[in-house]
């Protein structure tokens, strides 16, 4: 009988005892769930005008006057300013402000009008929208090509004029805010926009808004370029 | 008697299935992390409705951070030795031993004047990440010539023909700090570069005003 019963108290031990491993196991995650970085930052893709000067004069002749909108972003944290088609320094009225987001400087763009009266960007969006519902059905390249087909301003009910924005950062402007305005372009389905500098008229017609324009970056900025 | 005895023999529990799991999300985790790298200098980078990804390789990292400073990185650490070489061959700066460039080969970024490489490798971590803040990639033309800093694009250019440059700002800082850098980059010919921003939604975006 002594016999027998050993022998059952072998046939127990047989199992393995998981619990340290588990614990090990549980340790190493927490190590790699801290130290990983899953998301990946996001980016924006971005072209600058060369600094060739004659490519530059031709770019700007090819964007008729009244699908240009020039926006101005300055130190003034929620405003935007803007103006519609080619610029008039002496004209207090031609730069409007806004704010930034969905009422403002979006509506802004969205109604605005071309030559004709009609106002493209609106009928862009409109189609890119029910493009957004179709998304599902679509593949990633399909959707790709219609948005970009769509943004060149082809549109079912045929071809309209796309706009062409001039964003124009003054030297104070955040960061933040350039990127906001080109943000605004991708919402928009805008494609054909430029970051340019301010030229003299428009810091003139700003300041007479209240922009503050800084007397050392301008020094400083004078210095660089002769240099 | 032998009842009690049963029982007390269930007590255990099968961490079998368990375990199990603990090596299925070990190995997810494993196969699919990218280590956090201890970036010396923070930058927050602004927000953006962007959706597009960073390029996997062949990456140049511009950081611009709020104190206008500029430093760089590159992921490949092969070709980080190798712009080092280069740049310190086209640039005419005084060589560097092979176990100097072994050493910044680890440097997660860099950015200090050529002048003070030698110093700066010799230092400790700390130490290096506090000259890189005080000093930064001299972006002044030397001579009416190349700055240090386009000299190191150029350098890495010519190391990785393929290499896309990706530029880091502080959200905060005024756009004239990034201006100079942008004006950098034109002056090279260099007009197609990924902004780095994190991803938020329209409404997010819009929710603090």
């Amino acid at each position: 009988m002594a016999k027998k019963k050993e022998s059952k108290q072998k046939k127990m031990n047989v199992r393995v005892d998981f619990t340290p491993m588990v614990d090990m196991m549980m340790l190493l995650i927490t190590f790699f769930m801290l130290c990983t970085s899953l998301s990946k930052p996001q980016t924006m893709q971005l072209t600058m005008p060369s600094n060739d000067k004659n490519l530059n004069e031709e770019n700007q002749n090819e964007a008729k006057a009244s699908q240009t909108v020039t926006l101005y972003v300055t130190d003034k944290d929620d405003i935007v300013y803007y103006g519609e088609g080619l610029p008039e320094y002496n004209n207090p009225e031609w730069l409007k402000e806004t704010s930034w987001g969905v009422d403002g400087i979006r509506k802004a763009l969205r109604f605005h009008k071309v030559e004709d009266g009609t106002m493209p960007l609106n009928e862009i969006m409109k189609e890119r929208d029910e493009l957004e519902k179709e998304k599902k059905s679509l593949t990633e390249e399909q959707f790709e090509k219609k948005l970009s087909d769509i943004r060149s301003g082809e549109l079912k009910s045929g071809k309209v004029p796309t706009l062409t924005i001039v964003i124009k950062p003054t030297d104070n402007a955040k960061y933040t805010r350039v990127i906001d305005a080109l943000d605004e372009m991708l919402l928009c389905t805008i494609g054909t926009y430029v970051i340019d500098k301010i030229n003299p008229e428009e810091q003139a017609m700003l300041e007479k808004k209240g922009v503050k324009f800084d007397a050392a970056a301008n020094a400083d900025n004078a210095e660089n370029a002769e240099k | 008697m032998g009842k009690v005895k049963i029982k007390k023999n269930d007590v255990w529990i099968d961490m079998t299935p368990m375990s199990d799991v603990m090596v299925l999300l070990l190995t997810f985790f494993m196969l699919t992390s990218t280590f956090v790298k201890n970036e010396p200098v923070k930058v927050k980078a602004p927000e953006s409705v962007s959706q597009i990804q960073i390029p996997e390789k062949d990456v140049l990292n511009i950081f611009v951070d709020k104190n206008a400073k500029v430093f760089m990185s590159i992921d490949n650490t092969k070709q980080l030795g190798e712009t080092l070489e280069q740049m310190v061959s086209t640039g005419g700066y005084s060589s560097l031993s092979p176990l100097e460039v072994a050493k910044f080969k680890e440097c997660a970024m860099f950015g200090v004047p050529m002048s003070q490489m030698k110093k700066f490798l010799a230092m400790s971590t700390e130490e290096q990440a506090k000259l890189m803040q005080a000093t930064g990639i001299p972006t002044d033309s030397i001579d009416g010539g190349m700055s240090e800093f386009q000299q190191w694009v150029d350098a890495a250019r010519t190391v990785n023909t393929d290499v896309k440059i990706a530029l880091k700002a502080d959200a905060d800082s005024p756009y004239k700090t990034i201006k100079r850098v942008m004006n950098e980059l034109q002056d090279m010919d260099e007009s197609h570069y990924y902004l780095i921003t994190s991803y938020t939604t329209d409404e997010g975006k819009h929710k603090d005003k």
